[in-house]
């Protein structure tokens, strides 16, 4: 699993490739929170593009950095999961939570 | 029905071995007439098994045994079994409880997955003494039509 974050004012960018499952779950819950726990992030943007396969502990770092993002009253978006990772999402109840989009560029022109 | 083809492994209880046990069965599970989305379905309940085998069983102890086997049946079906040794599960009902989970950092959805995307799952566990998860998946085509 590679990571790329990225911080534009109070948004910060993640880019997730390879596999979200129980090896890199703690990996990417501990680099996502250090930047929220900085309180200068209103917006978190999860890039899923590259993911080729995530499970209920990839799940569940999602759900975890949306809760912490809302307690700070800040916002979530999804952006670019392929068809199965997003059948996964769409399964979990995700979507009823988090804005989806099918790139970066669509959150930007909200 | 008779058995036409099988694999035995395992493995140390390592977080790292989830990935080569998925893909192991994913793989084996090619000989099926199924399509790369079933395979996707069969390594995320693989997954789901073997990640709750090592944190919930063997509470992440790394020097513990996980046995996977995988069968494929002449009528098209699969059959996959998944065992620890480890604390095994007190109460099997609740744990199949979708959003159950004893780790807050956890959906409590790998049940509901093995529950959604295999004809039958049958949990056989044992306070103390370990879990044995067993799934099974019919791919004959009209099995498939009516699932549909």
């Amino acid at each position: 699993m590679e990571l790329e974050l990225k911080q534009v004012r109070n948004t910060l960018l993640v880019r997730i490739r390879g596999e979200m499952d129980m090896v890199v779950a703690e990996k990417l819950r501990k680099e996502i929170d250090r930047k929220l726990d900085t309180k200068k992030v209103s917006n978190l943007v999860i890039n899923l593009e590259e993911v080729t396969f995530i499970d209920s502990s990839g799940l569940g770092v999602i759900i975890g950095r949306f809760k912490k993002i809302s307690g700070l009253n800040g916002k979530m978006y999804l952006v670019g999961a392929r068809p199965q990772v997003h059948k996964i999402l769409m399964f979990s109840g995700i979507n009823r939570l988090v804005s989806m989009y099918n790139n970066e560029q669509d959150i930007i022109n909200i | 029905m008779n058995m036409k083809n099988y694999v035995r492994f395992e493995f140390q209880s390592l977080p790292e071995n989830v990935s080569f046990a998925r893909s192991c069965v994913g793989a084996f599970a090619a000989q099926l007439d199924c399509t790369l989305e079933e395979i996707e379905e069969i390594k995320l309940v693989v997954s789901e098994a073997v990640s709750n085998s090592i944190i919930h069983g063997y509470i992440n102890k790394p020097n513990e045994k996980v046995v996977v086997m995988a069968t494929i049946l002449e009528d098209q079906t699969m059959e996959i079994m998944i065992e620890d040794y480890g604390q095994g599960i007190a109460d099997i009902k609740k744990a199949m409880e979708p959003s159950f989970s004893s780790d807050p950092a956890r959906m409590g959805l790998g049940f509901t997955f093995m529950k959604s995307f295999m004809d039958e799952l049958e949990v056989i566990s044992q306070p103390g003494k370990g879990t044995s998860v067993k799934l099974k998946r019919c791919f004959l085509a009209k099995n498939k039509e009516a699932l549909a």
